[in-house]
Formats: C-alpha cells, structure tokens, sequence
C-alpha cells in the first residue's frame, strides 16, 4: 500500500523501505474510520434535527431491536477490523525480520545517551548509517528501559537491560550535514531525528540524537575514520569527543553550571581544588586528581561530591578503556 | 419548562421534610464520616472525587503551560524536567487511581444502584463504608508521596526505574495497593447486591443498562484489582528487599512486571469506561423518550467488553521485545473487544429514531460523548494493527487515544450523569442554559486540547517529554490553549450544579421522565429511599409517564395504557 497522506501534516517525511506500507496502512484505517465517523456524526445531527423536543412533536412507536440490523452492524465492522488486522500484522512481520546480510550496529542506551558501535569498533553519538542497504540495530541498555525510535523510518523498539532486541531499517534517502558558509551545498535532507520513547527518568527528553544516512562510499570512509580517536589528535582533543560521546557532558557542565539542571557537579577549573566527598557515610576531602578522576569513572558510587545524589553509570574497562580514561584526564585539564 | 413555577402546595415529589431527607435527618461530621448511607457515602465518593479530579487537572494544566515553549515556559528554578516528571506522574496516579477508577461507580453508582432495585441500601452498608475509608487513607498516602520526595515514575511505575529512583515510590504504590482495595469492596458489595437484591419482577433481562454495566465493572474489579495489588507488593519488596523479580541486574525480568502491571492495568481501563456506557444508555433512551434500542446486545456487549478485556493486555507491550508471535495474538484479540464498543455506539445511535429529543444539558454530554467517544474509538484502530502501532507507541498519538476515551468518554458521561441524577441527590434543579453553555465550552476546549496531539503524536513526538524539537511547538500551544479552555469549561460545570444547591428551585420526583426506579421516590430521597416497595415495571417504557407542567416534571399518566413489553 502506499500511502497518500505522506506528504501531509501527519506524519514526518518516508525515509525507509517501510515507511510507505505504514504510511498506506495508515491512510487505509484513517479513511475507513472517516467515513464511519461522518456517518455516526450525521446520523446524530440528523436525528436531533428531526426529532428534538418542540411545541407538536411527540415520539413515534418503532421497532427496540431488529435482529437483522444488529448483525449487520456487527459483522462489518468485525470483516473491516480481520483487514486491518491481517494487513497491521503482515507489515509488523517484515519489520521485525531482519536479512541475513545485514550491516550490524550496536546500540546501546544508557541514561541520557545513545552509543552507536559499528562492526570495526568505531564508537559515535549520532547514528550513521549507509544508504540503500539493510542495517540490523542490536540494542542494549545500561540501566532502565529505553526505546529507540526514529519518526521518519517508523521503527521503534524497546532497549532492556538484560536482554537484546533489534530492528532493523533500509534508508531511501541520504543526508546531509547542513554547512551554513556553502551555499552551494548539494541538495540533500536534513538529518532526522533518534528519539528515547519509553520514559528513563530525568533526562529523557534530552535522550536525542541525530541519524546521518551516506552514501556506501563515503560511509565507508566515515567509519574508518572514527573507528581510531585517539590516533592522530592530542590527548585533550580526543578527551573531549570522548566526554560528548559517552554521555559524560549530560551531568557536567563544563562552564561552571552549579545548577540542578545537571546531575553532577561542573568539571571546568577543577584541576587540583579541593572538594568535600561522602565516602561509605563519612565525609572527607579529597583532591582532584588523577587517581581521584579514575576513581570517580570505574567506581562512581565510591565518593559522592557532597550536596549530589549517586546515579552515574559505572564505566567498566569494556565501556571505557584505561587510555580512553587518560584521554578524558588531560581533557579536564585543559578546562579553565 | 423551567419558566413555570410549580404551585407549592401541589405534591412534586420534593421532599420537604428535613427529618426524612437523607442530607439533613442527622447532622454533625460523625454522622456522615460514619454513615451507613449508600447515599452518603456516594455524596462523599462525590466531594472526595472532585478534588482529586481538580488537584489532577490543576497539575495538567501546569504541564501543558510548561509545553509552551519547546524549553518548557517557566525558568528552570520552577518547572525543570525532574518537576516536569513529577507533574506527570502525579497527574497520571492521581486521575487513574483517586478519580477515574472510583469515578462513576463508587459515586454515582453507589447512590443509584440500591435506588434502582428498590432496595434500601447496598448488600454490605459497613463494606461500604469502609471502602471509602480505604480511598481516603489510599489518598492520604498518595498526598505523604507528593509532600515528601514527589513521584517520578510516570503513573506504570515501570521497573527497573522505579526500583532505583530516589523519589517515594513505597508511599504511592501502598497507596494505590489501599485504592485497590476499596475498588475491590464496592466491587464485591455490586455483585451481591445486584444478585440478591433485585426485587420481584425484576429479572436479569429487565435491569436498567447501567446496572448490566456496574454488573459487568464489577466483576472485573474483583478478578483483576489483586493482580495490580500482588504486582504492587512485589514492587515493594524488590524496592526494599532487593528479591531479584524485576531489577536485571539480579536475574530479574523488567518486562515481567509490564505484563503483571497490565494484567489489571488494561481490564482497568474497562472498569473505567464501562460504567460510563451504562450512564450512556440511560440518558440515550431517557432523553429521547423511546425504549433502548436493542437492549439484549447492549446487555451482552458490557459483559462480552469485561470478560475480552482480560485478554488483551499484551498490546501495550507491541515494542517491548515479546515474540512477534505473543504481538500478532494480542493484536488480533484487540479488534475483537472493538466490536462491542462499537455495537453499543450503533445502538444509541438508533435510539433517537424517532423519538423527542429533550435537550437538555445531560442530553449534551451525551451526544458530545458518542461524538468524542467515536474518535477515541476509531483512533484505538490505528493503535491496534501492528505496523502502524510500532510508529505511534509512546507517542502523543497515544495519548489524545486514551484521553478521547477516558476524559471524551468516561468524564464526559459522569459528568452527563450527574447533571441527569442531580435533582435526585440534592433536590434541587440546575440552571439549564448555563449548564449546556459549559458543557459546550467542555467539548470546544476538549477538543481543541487533544486533536493537536493525535498530528503531533503521527508527526514523531514521544510522550512524557519535558522539552521537545521545536518542529512540534504549533501543536503544544494549540493543545494549551485548548487545555485552558478545558479547565474553565469544567470549573464553570461543577459551578452551575454547586450554585443550584442554594439557588435552585426545587426538583419534582421525576424531572425527566425515566422509567427506572429511582425515580420514583421523592427528591431529594428518604433515609430509607422507599415508603413502600415500588412496583416494577419495563425500565425503559415511557408510555405512563406524562409531562405535567404544574409540577415541572414528569407524573404517571392515569390514562395510560400498561404498555406492550418490547423485550
């Protein structure tokens, strides 16, 4: 089916194999459930109109049931609903099976953050992907329930801890990154937007990213690319894609931001200050330093900056390497 | 017909008598707090239920102004996201479980049933009883979890969030554990009363519709509620005792507890609903003066919707990661309780043919019900069939769904019902105009509020988002405007009936003319509701029944013919 509402008010562009057979579906029921809401509303209207109480009117005897009525009422609706049904379920079963060929990424959800992991260990924020091409989403989730739901590829699957699920998409359309100084930049869409749809605490509606569809070449290139961050920058400048990317920079200000709108305390000029922590229910001070910080990442529950709750994810060596940990330290101290 | 004035000393069936009235034959806060009077335990369901419906709708309203702006409106000191979270949640538990549920049955459905079988009171008065005291000791917890840490877990209480937030969760799910309850008593004493108390002549097939409904709500109370109540306490437990049955990180399964939860969770959205259908018959046919059309249908639906309902929760879980199979059962189990739904729509509907339709302000509600009801209904279709419910779960589409249902229809028809059974509990007569004005300002606000959020809701935009791409921001602000409206449209409705209670002029027997019998005693009713068993006839025959304009409401036609029975 494909749909004639596409380009309308509801929805958001098709930018998926199976955005079009939703989208179709979806205009089948919308109009199904128009007509039988003009009808109900005009059987309404139209016997107010002609019946309401007035000067000379009164009730007229007519039959309380009508047996043959009754079941055709029943069973047309009960045919209309077997179609949607059978059409709802044939399109859900393609949704779910992924092909065997398909390019593999792992995703994993961990509050407030997305972590996309490409086949060569190349490690992002946003999602890349190539165009033309099934991609298999395996998702995971660090703590609560998430869900990973792209509008404009009308999939949506839940991340839960302890288990893995998966989607999986075909991209019609490439993106690209809209540079504001070209104007002569190829004609191409806007990314689209990864939304967290199941409720994860305070964050979730900041719990967004941005899906950039390639072409296969260039994705290619892209993905060698950000498989190494640490070859070829300084420590620090790997530091600070590394703060973005693993979600430190949703608890952190690094502009001094003391407020409740970030969970943990501001890292900017902190090199080397003191600070009061409570360890196991006693309070000490404690020096920001480099045991302090390594401390503070494997084992954040250990030492809690006074006047903060715990709740940091713990980044075991799998979800942050030692060297990556040196990266983020000459990163912090770089911060003024 | 409000422009006469009934000579006074003609017998309207108004009861003058203060040591008869049931509101004034004692006084004192004792004889209420420990009344045995279904009719006052309903009058106290009714004040205890309106305040949580404004203290809900007053954390709505604050949301919806945050959603203003797509950074939310107010400055972060005020409303940040954790606030945010916590108005929805509070917004949620508290319209779910101290208003929606006890809504139409505890308060209306405990001052009419005894009244409509004739009786004097309720199978169990003490049950009764305490199941109020349940939902005020149920409402206390829920206000101790709002005054100390809030609530942020979003109404589901999904683990395995729920069992590490800082905020008080063991208050509101005791809470809701006490609610549950109370839900599970008025549940019990309905089944008993409608099995044993019916009076002679009334046999199952001559019950008025709202009775079948409260039958049928009823029965799942009982059989769902100790699911929500177990699933509850082993919340509690892992929350305190760290069992291992929800949280992952010891073995547990998160997604176990979203099918306990929805094992009750789904049937409630049933005890929520079908009450209100059984209002819907009686003002559908009472209004248009003609018996119901197809009463065996309508009957069967209300039993067909509960016991179908248990069967159907698996679809809020479509992307939860169960099999596909486990989704494509449940997607097919979910059209079939549709069917029912939409027979009674249809029924109603064929009532009017033919009929005198008196529009009065409980006639609006109806018709503004079948109309919101309708696109709550047909919205439920797109939620059903699987491929498009994976695009719209947790989205706003979801939830202009459920609000068209629950507030378009289960709000809408209490409110219809109790504009209709007013004059019978306070004994007096609303101001007609008025009230239908309101009721209009309802149904424009109402609908101005959730018909953005279904486009939205296709358009992409999740739900429980405290800050939101600014693509969707158009949709928020109509929605908020229209919220606004919707706030003033329902205080200005309970206004109209709360300023008749000193202003309004006294209300005959029978002001409309309905043929059940509570209408047959005097307005308001005696403590003991009937000087003589009433004598029971078709509850939808209105062929004995004559307006009489001296006495502003309807008297038994001693011309009439005994009618024809039509079922």
């Amino acid at each position: 089916m494909q749909s004639i509402l596409a380009d309308t008010m509801f929805f958001p562009p098709e930018r998926s194999s199976v955005a079009g057979s939703v989208d179709g579906l979806f205009d089948f029921i919308y109009y199904l459930s128009a007509i039988f809401f003009v009808g109900i509303v005009f059987a309404m209207v139209y016997f107010v109109l002609r019946y309401y109480q007035r000067p000379g009117h009164k009730e007229e005897p007519s039959p309380s049931h009508h047996e043959v009525l009754e079941i055709t009422w029943s069973v047309i609706p009960s045919l209309l609903v077997g179609v949607i049904f059978f059409y709802g379920f044939t399109g859900y079963l393609n949704m779910r099976e992924a092909p065997e060929n398909a390019y593999e990424i792992n995703v994993r959800a961990s509050k407030w953050n997305w972590l996309f992991v490409y086949p060569n260990g190349a490690e992002s924020d946003e999602l890349h992907i190539p165009v033309d091409r099934p991609v298999k989403f395996l998702l995971q989730s660090g703590d609560v329930l998430h869900s990973f739901y792209i509008p404009a590829f009308r999939i949506k699957m839940d991340c839960v801890p302890g288990r893995y699920t998966s989607t999986w998409v075909i991209a019609t359309d490439t993106t690209e990154a809209p540079d504001p100084n070209d104007e002569n930049a190829k004609d191409g869409h806007l990314p689209m937007n990864l939304f967290c749809a199941e409720y994860c605490g305070e964050k979730h509606s900041a719990m967004r990213a941005k899906v950039f569809v390639h072409e296969p070449g260039e994705f290619d290139v892209w993905v060698e690319k950000a498989a190494n961050i640490l070859e070829g920058r300084s420590p620090a400048e790997a530091g600070e894609i590394l703060f973005k990317r693993k979600g430190c920079a949703q608890c952190h200000s690094i502009e001094g931001d003391m407020s409740a709108k970030y969970a943990g305390p501001p890292l900017n000029g902190q090199w080397g200050t003191e600070r009061k922590v409570t360890a196991r229910g006693t309070t000490e001070t404690v020096t920001m330093d480099e045991n302090y910080v390594r401390e503070s990442i494997r084992q954040p529950n250990a030492k809690i900056v006074e006047g903060r709750k715990p709740g940091m994810t713990v980044f075991t060596p799998q979800l942050l390497k030692d060297d990556e940990i040196t990266a983020i330290i000459a990163y912090l101290k770089s911060l003024k | 017909m409000s422009t006469i004035t009934p000579d006074t000393k003609l017998d309207i069936g108004h009861n003058d008598d203060p040591s008869s009235n049931y509101l004034t034959c004692s006084s004192g806060f004792l004889s209420w707090a420990f009344t045995l009077d279904h009719k006052r335990i309903g009058v106290m369901y009714l004040v205890g239920i309106f305040t949580s419906f404004f203290l809900g709708g007053l954390f709505a309203l604050l949301l919806r102004i945050h959603l203003l702006m797509p950074n939310g409106l107010f400055p972060e000191t005020w409303v940040n996201m954790n606030t945010y979270n916590q108005l929805f949640t509070l917004h949620g538990a508290v319209m779910t479980f101290l208003f929606i549920i006890p809504s139409v049955p505890a308060a209306l459905g405990n001052f009419v049933l005894p009244l409509m079988v004739g009786a004097k009171d309720v199978a169990f008065p003490r049950m009764n009883l305490a199941s109020f005291h349940l939902w005020v000791i149920g409402a206390i917890f829920f206000l101790i979890a709002l005054f100390t840490t809030g609530l942020d877990t979003g109404w589901t209480f999904y683990t395995p969030y729920s069992i590490e937030t800082q905020t008080n969760v063991i208050a509101a799910t005791i809470g809701a554990f006490i609610l549950g309850f109370s839900s599970i008593f008025t549940g019990l004493n309905f089944i008993v009363t409608v099995n044993t108390m019916r009076p002679p002549g009334m046999s199952w097939f001559k019950m008025p519709l709202f009775m079948w409904a409260i039958y049928a709500t009823a029965i799942i109370q009982i059989l769902a509620t100790p699911v929500l109540g177990i699933t509850l306490l082993l919340l509690m437990a892992e929350r305190l005792l760290g069992i291992g049955v929800f949280d992952p990180s010891m073995g547990g399964d998160p997604v176990l507890y979203q099918h306990f939860f929805w094992f009750y969770s789904h049937p409630a959205v049933y005890i929520m609903i079908l009450p209100a259908m059984g209002i819907m018959s009686e003002l559908m046919s009472v209004y248009s003066r003609k018996p119901i059309f197809g009463y065996t249908f309508i009957a069967y639906s209300s039993i067909a919707i509960a016991l179908l309902g248990f069967l159907v929760w698996g679809h809020h879980m479509f992307v939860s990661g169960q099999s596909p199979m486990a989704a494509v059962i449940f997607s097919g189990l979910t059209f079939s309780v549709s069917i029912p739904s939409a027979i009674k729509v249809f029924n109603w509907l064929a009532t009017m043919y033919k009929g005198n339709i008196n529009l009065a302000t409980p006639m609006c509600y109806a018709l503004s019900f079948i109309f919101l009801f309708a696109i709550g209904g047909l919205t439920g279709l797109f939620l059903g069939a699987l491929a498009t419910d994976i695009h719209l779960h947790d989205t706003y589409f979801v939830v202009a769904h459920f609000h068209y249902v629950m507030m378009g229809g289960t709000v809408i028809a209490f409110v219809g019902g109790l504009y209709h059974w007013w004059p019978k509990m306070f004994g007096v007569m609303y101001n007609e105009a008025w009230g239908r004005f309101f009721c209009l300002v309802v149904f424009i606000g109402f609908n101005l509020t959730f018909f953005p959020q279904f486009i939205m809701g296709s358009r992409g935009m999740p739900r429980r988002y405290a800050t939101y791409d600014p693509e969707y921001q158009i949709f928020h602000q109509l929605s908020t405007l229209g919220a606004i409206v919707l706030g003033l449209g329902m205080v200005g409705a309970v206004a109209v009936l709360v300023w008749s209670l000193f202003n309004g002029r006294k209300a005959p027997a029978n002001p409309w003319g309905a043929a059940t019998l509570e209408w047959t005693c005097t307005s308001p009713p005696p403590f003991y509701n009937f000087e003589h068993a009433p004598h029971v006839g078709s509850p939808y025959d209105y062929s004995q029944l004559k307006y009489d304009p001296q006495v502003g409401g309807y008297v038994k036609d001693p011309n009439a013919k005994p009618a024809s029975d039509h079922h």
